[in-house]
């Protein structure tokens, strides 16, 4: 049987909690945008029933640690095919498990999850360095970002301490959805014919006057500051690799 | 002529970058009061240089201008360069602003010694006071501290920083002397003792009163030259392991001296010994993470570190008898020893193993190095490699790898 889900967290455990309660295995689990019409195999469409994942979560919840249970969100976030049938293996070990089996990484489904979770991880450390805000005529902070994966909504609780008393705006292109702090909360936005310039930049018309010059200075300190008789290409580059430079005002 | 505020960074960024450190890490300062900024425990690199270096905090000389006349530096009084002063509102207007736009973690100011030290120091704090009282600024700050300044000068500029540092350059007093003549070793020791007493002190107070001040909460670092001098790896390594020890300090950074100067007293190099640089923080991370002493890493015997292999694969080869671990009952202490096997390997290894009987293909996918590890382990009572217990065997065996993957740095 496979199961599909709408796009949604809430979908995905909706379809554990189906899978349980009807007891019919899963040949795959797919959510709807990925999922390719086939002939043969049987399908069966779920409807997302949030009191049926707050089961399956509570149920979890008894199983791993809080660290483990926002583990399998953030695999779940990394939207790599397959990634739900893991999950799936994951969370029935789990469940059928007596002790928590969050370390248990001679199982390979957990060693992956522990692996998937460190590749989120490390993502979003690079967008909390990588993001370039620049300033707007109207004095917010923006900056546009294209990550791996779908960590712009994870980036909130960083940006909102660090930058509490400027109001900032940070939004996903690829997804096309971002998220906005107003100098109280953080709200998720989507921008209706958003106007982007270039490689989905924010556009030089609404910056403001300064921005020019703290970039031209940016990028002054950033080539000062290398050390040409040490110079290590290869190095600079599995730091800094080349799909983040599009953002990198030292780096254009 | 005036200069641009363009034309200073590019002068004084570029004097200031022979300081390695970068670290933003370290501190825990929240962001109070709806102020600019807080610091992360682990610290953010922003970007990279194209040498591969962090950059984290806005690196920075107040001014180049110096009185002395160090054969090392770039700044030298003697050499003939392009001079450039900041003022103090320069300096808090950029920090303040490529923190805004996330650029950097904070500020690392330094400056060559303009009047004395103590004029010089002042300087500096002036700008870390303005920073964290006018514009409620909570991000890292590092401050140098010039040999020879004041016990207030440092009191107060404990108060403002997150980290704080002396540099000792050269490692020995003679060879400092040699390149330095105005330098001693007693006046880096001096404001360093007297930083570690302060640390230490505000740390204790810290543990009994939750709202005492804190006193440079990042501690101190120090930067060691590598190279102007002839001082051995045993020599270098030694003295670090006493400023971890007595000095207590947060990180020593070791920095393979840049042939920037035709001075005669230093000697002719074509390039940075980067090699020999890379191998003393390898040495250096064994000691802090790794429960390594410092006599089993170099010692009268060894007292330079082999370029061709990472020192803690020097030593298991000179350590056979300790060979081969067993990866499912040796202990955390002995699993650190194997070569190939890091930190976050052998926490997994030491969790994993309460669930099952660890098997090699387990330890490839956990990221055990096998390459170098496989001559070193045993997962039940037999070894893998029958090379197991002849060092000179692996030597050859680990050489025709290297061969074929060339060496690259890190
Ligand atoms: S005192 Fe500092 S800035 Fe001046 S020459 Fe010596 S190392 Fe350079």
């Amino acid at each position: 049987m496979i199961y599909i889900y709408d796009d949604s967290f809430d979908g995905f455990l909706t379809v554990i909690f189906d899978i349980y309660d009807l007891k019919i295995q899963p040949a795959d689990i797919c959510r709807e945008r990925n999922h390719q019409p086939s002939l043969f195999a049987e399908k069966r469409t779920i409807i997302t029933d949030g009191h049926k994942a707050g089961r399956v979560l509570s149920g979890i919840k008894k199983k791993l640690s809080l660290h483990g249970v926002h583990g399998i969100y953030k695999c779940w976030l990394s939207e790599q095919v397959g990634i739900e049938m893991m999950l799936f293996r994951y969370i029935s070990y789990a469940i059928k498990s007596k002790r928590n089996i969050e370390n248990d990484f001679s199982d390979s489904d957990v060693l992956e999850v522990s692996q998937v979770v460190k590749k989120i991880n490390r993502e979003i450390h690079r967008m909390h360095a990588f993001v370039r805000f620049q300033k707007t005529r109207d004095g917010v902070y923006a900056a546009t970002i294209a990550p791996d994966f779908d960590v712009v909504t994870l980036l909130a609780p960083h940006f909102k301490e660090r930058y509490k008393s400027q109001q900032w705006f940070i939004y996903d292109t690829k997804r096309q959805y971002g998220i906005y702090y107003d100098l109280s909360e953080v709200v998720e936005v989507k921008l209706e014919n958003a106007q982007w310039q270039g490689r989905n930049k924010v556009s030089r018309l609404v910056l403001a006057e300064e921005e020019k010059e703290f970039e031209l200075w940016w990028k002054s300190y950033f080539k000062a500051t290398s050390i040409e008789e040490r110079a290590n290409i290869k190095l600079h580059l599995k730091h800094v690799p080349r799909r983040y430079w599009r953002y990198l005002p030292e780096k254009v | 002529m005036k200069l641009s505020i363009n034309e200073k960074l590019q002068i004084l960024a570029d004097a200031a970058k022979y300081d390695v450190s970068c670290a933003s890490s370290g501190s825990n300062r929240k962001n109070t009061n709806n102020g600019l900024g807080n610091t992360s425990q682990m610290g953010i690199c922003h970007s990279y240089t194209e040498d591969g270096r962090c950059v984290s905090l806005l690196k920075l000389l107040l001014t180049n201008y110096c009185i002395y006349d160090c054969a090392y530096c770039v700044s030298r009084k003697s050499n003939d360069v392009p001079r450039a002063a900041f003022t103090v509102k320069e300096v808090v207007d950029l920090t303040i602003n490529f923190y805004k736009r996330n650029y950097i973690e904070g500020l690392f100011l330094s400056s060559g010694i303009f009047k004395n030290a103590d004029y010089t120091n002042e300087r500096l704090i002036r700008i870390a006071k303005l920073l964290r009282t006018e514009h409620n600024f909570n991000g890292y700050i590092h401050l140098k501290i010039i040999p020879g300044c004041s016990e207030e000068v440092m009191e107060e500029a404990g108060l403002y920083a997150d980290r704080l540092s002396v540099n000792l350059e050269i490692p020995s007093e003679r060879s400092l002397k040699k390149i330095a003549p105005e330098k001693n070793h007693s006046s880096v020791y001096k404001p360093m003792n007297y930083l570690t007493n302060r640390i230490s002190l505000y740390n204790d107070e810290k543990r009994k009163f939750k709202y005492a001040p804190r006193f440079a909460p990042g501690g101190q670092s120090t930067q060691l030259v590598i190279g102007a001098s002839p001082e051995t790896d045993f020599d270098v390594l030694h003295l670090a392991n006493n400023l971890y020890s007595d000095q207590k300090l947060r990180r020593v950074y070791y920095s393979g001296y840049i042939p920037i100067s035709d001075d005669n007293r230093l000697p002719a190099l074509k390039t940075p010994p980067l090699i020999r640089e890379n191998r003393l923080y390898q040495a250096d991370w064994l000691m802090r993470y790794y429960g390594f002493e410092v006599n089993e890493i170099v010692n009268e015997q060894h007292q330079q570190l082999d370029l061709t292999m990472d020192p803690k694969m020097s030593y298991a080869l000179r350590n056979m008898h300790l060979f081969p671990v067993n990866i499912n009952m040796a202990d955390r202490e002995m699993l650190l020893r194997i070569p190939g096997v890091g930190v976050k390997s052998v926490n997994m290894i030491i969790k994993a193993r309460r669930f099952s009987r660890l098997g090699y293909e387990h330890l490839k996918k956990i990221g055990v190095a096998m390459n170098r590890a496989q001559y070193f382990i045993e997962v039940s009572g037999r070894p893998l490699n029958e090379v197991a217990s002849d060092p000179d065997k692996i030597k050859i065996a680990l050489a025709a790898r290297e061969k074929r993957n060339q060496l690259t740095l890190f």
